[in-house]
C-alpha cells in the first residue's frame, strides 16, 4: 500500500489572550530581534498546551511533534479530548492555517469538510449555490455541471432549485449544502465530526458517506471524540492529548486507553459546558459526577452481555425547581439513533431548592445488550417537554458491550437479543 | 498554504510547509481555481439587483446623484472654475473614474475579514477573492462608463459635443488597469495590516475621502494655489483622472511622464501587496 498523507514533525504554535491589544510593540521588538540577530525568545518559552494549567507564557503549543502516516485506502480516526488539537491539526490538513513548524506530504487530491454550505449566499437561487460552493470545494464548472442532476436529486431539491436558499428550510438547505460536498470525489476526505451535528438522519448520511468512500478504496481522516462512530468505521485510531501525540494503533485499543482516561473528567470539564455538541441544558440542575460500576461495585466501562450494570449519578440543583425526570439513552454510534432509552423518570421527593444534593442510581440487573460501543446520553428536565436543565451527550465514556471470549459472534447483528424458541420437527 | 512539488520525489503532489519564500504564489493554483473567480464576480453583480425595484440601474444612481450635488454645491454656489463648460461631465467622469478606484480600495480592503468564516474552512488560494473584486467594480464601472458615454452622446447631440481625444484615446485602457491594479495594490495592504491592527478599517473611509480631495477629482489641478500643486504632482493617482478626464473631454492636463511615474509606483505597490497578502493569509485564521 502506497503511503498518501505523510505527517512529519508538525507543530503549531499559538497565541493565548486578547491577540491585537499589544501586538504592534511585539512586532517592533520582533523585528529588533531580527536585525541584532537574536532570536525570538517566544518560541522557546511556549508552553505544553494544558488548559487547566495556569498559563506562564503568552504563547502555548497546540500541537507539539506529531508524526503519522496515512496508507492507501485506510479510515483512520482522530480522537482526543476538547482542546487536545484535533481541529488543529484538521485546520492544517486543510490548509486553512500553516504549521509553525515540520511539513505534511499529500499524494492525491484532498476534500475536508469541516463545514457544509461554506459560501452559500442566501439571496442566490440553489442551482447558483451549487456552483458556487462547488468551485469553493475545489471542483471545476464542468464537473458540477456534469454531475448537476445527481446532486439535486441527492438533495431532493428540484422544485426548489431555482429559489434563493434563504426561503429554505434548515433541513433542505442543509441536505442541499452535504448534496454538494457528497459529489467531491476526493482520494483522501477529511471530514470533521461537527459535521455530524444536526438531526439524526444527517448525521446518518454523513457517516454513511464516509462508509461508502472509504469503501470505494479511498482514505478517509476522520476527526471525532465520538468513539462510537470511531469504533464503527475506522480500523486505526491516532489519540491526542494536550497537543502531543499520545497514542497510534488499533482502533479498539485507542479507545480503550481514551476511556480509561476520560472516564470521570468529562463532567469537570467547564468549556464542556460552552460546547453544545456535548453538553446541553439551561444548568437550573446540572449532573455532578457519573460513575458505571460492575457487579462487584468497581468503575468500569466495559461489559460482558448478561452482566450487571450499576449507574450513580451525583446531581445538584442550582436554582429551585418543582420537579426533576432523569432519563439515560444510549446511542448507536454508526448510525447515532436511540437504541434504547429508559424513559423519563420522575424524581419523587420534589421541590428541590438550590444547593441540594441528590444521588441517583439506575440499576440494570441484565444487560440484554449484543456486543458494540454505545454512546451514553444523560438527560435531566422537568416535566414540560421542552425544558433540560443538563445534557450530557457522549461526554463520557461509551459503554462497551465486549464479546465474550470463545464465542462466535459474527452472525449476531442487531442491539438486543430476542428471546425466542425455536422448533423444529422432522417427518 | 504552500502548495510546491518536492524536487527529490515528484509523487507528492501537495506540501503543506510552515514558512515559504518571501513572494510566493503559485499561479497554476490561480488559474485552477479560475471558475471560481468568474462565479464569485457574478455573485457579487446578481446580489447588488436583486430583491431591488430599480435593480440594475443602481449601479448608475449613485454617481449620478454625487455628481448632481457636486454640479450644485461646488459648480452653481462655490462656482469653482473647472476649465469645462459642461458641468454635468466634468463632475460626472471625475465621480466615475475615482468611484472605480475607491471602490476598489474598499472592497479588497476588507477581504479577510468579510471572508474570514470561508477562509477558516476551506482552502482556495485566497487571491482569488480581491481579484474578483477588482474585477466586480470593473463591471461596475463599465455600466457607469456606458452611461457616461450616452450622456456625452446626448451632449454631442444637442450641440455641445465634448471635445474627445480621438488620436491618444488608446490610452484609456491603460489608465483603467492602473486604477484597477493600484487600487487593487492599496486594498490588499490594508486588509493585510487590518487582520492584527483592526483600527485601521475604521480609518480607510476616511483616507479613501481624503484623497480624493488630494486628487484632481471634483477640481482641476488649477483649483490649488501654486505652492500647493505639488501635493497633485506628487500624487501617483493624481494622472490616472487628470487624463481619463483629458481623454473625454479634452480638459484637464495630459501628464503622460507623470503617469509613467504612477505605472512605476503601481508596481511597486503591487508587489508589496501580494508579499504581505501572501504573509498574512497563511496564518490570519489564528489572530481574527
Amino acid at each position: 500500500m502506497k503511503t498518501v498523507v505523510h505527517v512529519d514533525q508538525v507543530s503549531k504554535m499559538f497565541r493565548l489572550g486578547d491577540v491585537g491589544s499589544s501586538t504592534l510593540t511585539e512586532d517592533i521588538r520582533a523585528v529588533y530581534h531580527k536585525l541584532t540577530g537574536k532570536t525570538n525568545s517566544h518560541l522557546i518559552t511556549a508552553d505544553a498546551n494544558d488548559r487547566a494549567a495556569k498559563a506562564t507564557s503568552d504563547y502555548v503549543w497546540a500541537l507539539k511533534d506529531i508524526n503519522f502516516e496515512v496508507k492507501e485506502g485506510e479510515i483512520v480516526g482522530l480522537v482526543g479530548r476538547n482542546g487536545a488539537g484535533k481541529s488543529t491539526l484538521l485546520k492544517i490538513l486543510s490548509r486553512t492555517t500553516s504549521p509553525t513548524k515540520g511539513q505534511i506530504k499529500i499524494r492525491g487530491k484532498v476534500a475536508s469538510l469541516l463545514e457544509v454550505g461554506t459560501g452559500f449566499h442566501p439571496d442566490l437561487s440553489g442551482r447558483d449555490n451549487i456552483f458556487l460552493n462547488g468551485t469553493i470545494l475545489g471542483m471545476r464548472k464542468a464537473e458540477i455541471q456534469a454531475k448537476f442532476d445527481q446532486i439535486v436529486e441527492f438533495a431532493g431539491v428540484q422544485r426548489y432549485i431555482d429559489t434563493p436558499v434563504k426561503r429554505y428550510s434548515s433541513g433542505m438547505y442543509v441536505r442541499l449544502a452535504f448534496a454538494v460536498a457528497a459529489h467531491l470525489d476526493p482520494d483522501i476526505l477529511i471530514i470533521d465530526e461537527v459535521l455530524a451535528v444536526g438531526d439524526a438522519e444527517f448525521q446518518a448520511k454523513c457517516l454513511g458517506k464516509m462508509k461508502e468512500v472509504s469503501d470505494q478504496g479511498r482514505t478517509v481522516l476522520f476527526v471525532s471524540h465520538n468513539m462510537g462512530a470511531v469504533a464503527d468505521l475506522c480500523s486505526r485510531a491516532i489519540m491526542l492529548k494536550q497537543g502531543t501525540q499520545f497514542m497510534d494503533g488499533d482502533t479498539d485499543d485507542v479507545i480503550r486507553a481514551y476511556v480509561k482516561q476520560n472516564m470521570n473528567t468529562g463532567l469537570k470539564d467547564q468549556s464542556a459546558l460552552n460546547d453544545p455538541t456535548v453538553r446541553r441544558g439551561n444548568g437550573a440542575v446540572r449532573f455532578e459526577h457519573i460513575e458505571m460500576l460492575n457487579a462487584s461495585g468497581q468503575q468500569a466501562n466495559e461489559f460482558n452481555p448478561g452482566d450487571k450494570v450499576v449507574v450513580k449519578m451525583t446531581v445538584k440543583v442550582n436554582e429551585d425547581v418543582d420537579d426533576l425526570l432523569a432519563s439515560i439513552s444510549l446511542r448507536s454510534g454508526r448510525t447515532r439513533d436511540v437504541v434504547t432509552s429508559t424513559g423519563r423518570n420522575q424524581v419523587a421527593s420534589g421541590p428541590f431548592k438550590a444547593g441540594q444534593t441528590l444521588q441517583l442510581t439506575y440499576e440494570f440487573n441484565a444487560l440484554p445488550l449484543r456486543p458494540g460501543v454505545y454512546e451514553t446520553y444523560f438527560w435531566l428536565g422537568d416535566n414540560r417537554a421542552e425544558t433540560a436543565f443538563d445534557v450530557v451527550d457522549n461526554l463520557l465514556a461509551p459503554l462497551v458491550v465486549n464479546i465474550p471470549e470463545g464465542t462466535n459472534s459474527l452472525h449476531v447483528i442487531g442491539y438486543f437479543d430476542l428471546p425466542f424458541k425455536f422448533e423444529q420437527k422432522l417427518f | 498554504m504552500n502548495t510546491v512539488t518536492d524536487a527529490k520525489d515528484n509523487s507528492w503532489n501537495l506540501i503543506i510547509k510552515p514558512k515559504g519564500k518571501l513572494f510566493d504564489f503559485n499561479f497554476k493554483d490561480l488559474w485552477e481555481y479560475r471558475d471560481l473567480l468568474v462565479l464569485l464576480v457574478r455573485r457579487d453583480i446578481v446580489t447588488v439587483y436583486k430583491q431591488t425595484l430599480l435593480g440594475f440601474f443602481w449601479f448608475i444612481i449613485p454617481p449620478v446623484l454625487n455628481a448632481l450635488t457636486y454640479v450644485i454645491i461646488f459648480g452653481l454656489f462655490a462656482k469653482v472654475p473647472t476649465g469645462s463648460d459642461n458641468l454635468i461631465l466634468f463632475y460626472l467622469s471625475g465621480v466615475i473614474a475615482w468611484g472605480y478606484f475607491a471602490d476598489c480600495i474598499n472592497r479588497t480592503s476588507s477581504t479577510f475579514r468579510t471572508n474570514a468564516s470561508i477562509f477558516g474552512k476551506v482552502y482556495f488560494p485566497r487571491l482569488i477573492v480581491p481579484m474578483a473584486s477588482v474585477l466586480s467594480a470593473l463591471v461596475k464601472f463599465f455600466v457607469q462608463f456606458a452611461f457616461l458615454l450616452v450622456v456625452m452622446a446626448y451632449f454631442g447631440f444637442t450641440g455641445s459635443a465634448p471635445d474627445v481625444q480621438w488620436q491618444i484615446i488608446w490610452v484609456l485602457p491603460f489608465i483603467l488597469l492602473l486604477m484597477a491594479l493600484s487600487g487593487m495594490a492599496i486594498g490588499l495592504i490594508i486588509s493585510s495590516l487590518t487582520t492584527k491592527y483592526r483600527d485601521l478599517s475604521n480609518i480607510v473611509p476616511f483616507a479613501v475621502q481624503f484623497l480624493m480631495y488630494a486628487t484632481p477629482v471634483i477640481y482641476p489641478y488649477t483649483f490649488f494655489p501654486e505652492n500647493l500643486r505639488w501635493i497633485f504632482d506628487w500624487n501617483p493617482l493624481s494622472p490616472m483622472i487628470e487624463i481619463f478626464r483629458h481623454l473625454l473631454m479634452g480638459t484637464d492636463r495630459l501628464n503622460l511622464l507623470q503617469l509613467c511615474g504612477s505605472a512605476l509606483f503601481t508596481v511597486v505597490l503591487l508587489f508589496i501587496g501580494l508579499i504581505m497578502f501572501n504573509k498574512t493569509e497563511r496564518n490570519f485564521m489564528d489572530t481574527v
